[in-house]
């Protein structure tokens, strides 16, 4: 069975070679810190279910001292200059962008293959994690595809992919780092205290109020954890269960289903939330850190006075 | 009750306000609030270590990154504006709304995957819309083109959002399902999920006319 393990393993090799081919860069004066950075999530890949949650715990303290004293540097491995692009633009033409939509065709048609036909049955792919082993799979697909057809210099695909994940830096692991921090809140006991906090301020009596309160609720709180995940069980227990379904006997699936909408207009608005919105700010070269966010605000904040309208409006017909 | 965990949230929001290295901030937030919610150090780095493991799955999809760089080696990007630039039609925000419609419409259909900052947004979806903006509003300031390339951004983001929700195995609406369970109401995925439509087209009438909107003030510049 292919299990998330094998993609750990290919995650691992990809960050060990940035490793080895960061160390023998010497044209970045910070190239030791960029070997170790890539080689400690190597490792992290490779071996963190073997290690125990302490050796896990050190790494990953490592990885903080790493990146926290700016030992990172930015690489500019050879590649081709913005005039050769453009002529190889011209002469390649749209099959360029084939291998580019190999991925994510092979992740979405072989997720539908496998759970729609009797593929599924084989027990070849870990359960639940079909679509992201085979993003894997399209990923080597698309890896074989270019390099027969482009015929690059043979470390071309791991220079390149060094120069990109070198521009995203410590960023990268900053989505994992925020979900690791999750798991400590959620242990430390944050959820309680935080639904004790909101059960508190509502409104005695007041509907309208009460829905608001719960919809900020959720956004508040996904803005402090980054994920409405988080938020959601909180609210539901403090506020969407007790006051709106109980005592104003509002529409059980309404509560729930719109509950975590209003939950993901925070998600629009908060650094916490990192892959959606400072990974893309440095993906996208923007000198502004917090402008992806900046131009989600208008329609998180609008999306958020429909969310209390709707709840308000179809929960308590 | 003991309050004082919270104190590590203030610390994360205090970081990130002051722009301090974010992997430090939340490190030190992790240590903090553990330590004040009554844990002991090396149990707090060990619970650290585990939740860094088991989530390990979030930093796989950096694998795509050598197949993009290889396509942007050979002209991917600049591919990917010249086809832009030959549709008479394409304005920036026509495009941002085309490409809303497809992330909703694939997120709701379960293919969340399609999508994403690395794998389309970064290689077609921002240069395109670079590419349609330069098309109807001649060369854009340094500002304008990161606004631009922020809105493709943000618009990757809505529509995944806003359209996930209606697939009914998508794991916010296991989650839903879950805790209303362990409060004694049974719901199926499907009661749930249809419930996610309303707010579906509410998003898109927003942040649809949002697009269009900031495609029209880019324009009055200029003429």
């Amino acid at each position: 069975m292919i299990t998330l393990e094998w993609l750990y393993i290919l995650t691992g090799i990809a960050f060990a070679a940035w490793s080895v081919l960061s160390l023998r860069d010497r044209s970045n004066g910070k190239r030791w810190g960029n070997a170790a950075f890539w080689g400690l999530l190597a490792g992290s890949f490779f071996f963190g279910s073997y290690l125990s949650d302490l050796a896990n715990g050190v790494l990953v303290l490592a990885l903080v001292a790493i990146a926290g004293t700016g030992q990172i540097g930015r690489s500019d491995p050879p590649t081709t200059s913005p005039a050769m692009r453009v002529a190889l633009a011209g002469k390649l033409g749209n099959r360029l962008f084939v291998p580019a939509l190999v991925i994510p065709v092979t992740a979405v048609a072989g997720t539908l293959l496998y759970t729609w036909t009797p593929l599924g049955e084989s027990g070849l792919i870990e359960p639940r994690r079909e679509t992201l082993v085979l993003l894997g799979v399209g990923v080597l697909f698309a890896l074989v595809l270019a390099m027969v057809w482009l015929r690059p210099p043979l470390l071309a695909p791991l220079e390149e992919g060094r120069r990109l994940m070198d521009s995203i830096s410590w960023a990268a692991i900053l989505p994992q780092m925020l979900a690791a921090l999750g798991g400590v809140f959620a242990l430390a006991g944050v959820g309680e205290i935080v639904g004790d906090l909101a059960s508190r301020v509502i409104p005695e009596g007041s509907l309208f109020l009460s829905v608001l309160v719960y919809c900020l609720g959720m956004v508040a709180f996904t803005v402090i954890m980054g994920n409405a995940f988080a938020a959601f069980p909180v609210m539901a227990s403090a506020i969407g269960i007790p006051v709106l379904i109980v005592q104003f006997g509002g529409n059980v699936p309404v509560i729930g289903a719109i509950g975590m909408l209003a939950g993901f207009c925070g998600t629009l608005i908060t650094p916490m939330a990192a892959n959606f919105n400072i990974v893309p700010a440095v993906l996208l070269d923007l000198r502004d850190q917090y402008g992806v966010i900046r131009a989600q605000a208008g329609t998180a904040l609008a999306l958020l006075v429909c969310n209390v309208a709707l709840i308000y409006l179809l929960a308590f017909r | 009750m003991n309050y004082w965990p919270l104190a590590g949230i203030a610390l994360v929001v205090v970081g990130f306000a002051l722009r301090f290295n974010p992997l430090l901030v939340v490190a030190l937030s992790a240590l903090v609030t553990g330590v004040l919610g009554g844990l002991d150090p090396l149990a707090v780095i060990e619970a650290l270590g585990k939740a860094f493991n088991d989530n390990r799955y979030i930093s796989v999809t950096w694998i795509v990154l050598p197949v993009i760089g290889l396509l942007e080696r050979h002209g991917l990007q600049e591919r990917a504006r010249t086809l832009i630039a030959k549709v008479e039609s394409a304005t920036m925000g026509r495009l941002l709304v085309l490409y809303l419609v497809f992330r909703q419409i694939t997120a709701a259909l379960g293919m969340k995957d399609i999508g994403g900052h690395p794998q389309t947004v970064r290689p077609l979806v921002a240069p395109m819309a670079e590419a349609a903006a330069e098309r109807s509003h001649a060369d854009l300031t340094t500002r304008e083109r990161e606004r631009v390339r922020a809105m493709a951004a943000a618009t990757d983001n809505v529509g995944l959002f806003f359209g996930e929700d209606i697939f009914f195995a998508i794991a916010s609406i296991l989650l839903i399902q879950g805790v209303f369970e362990t409060h004694g109401y049974a719901l199926t995925p499907l009661q749930l999920s249809v419930w996610a439509i309303p707010t579906a087209i509410c998003a898109f009438a927003i942040h649809g006319s949002r697009l269009l909107a900031f495609d029209r003030k880019l324009g009055s510049v200029r003429r």
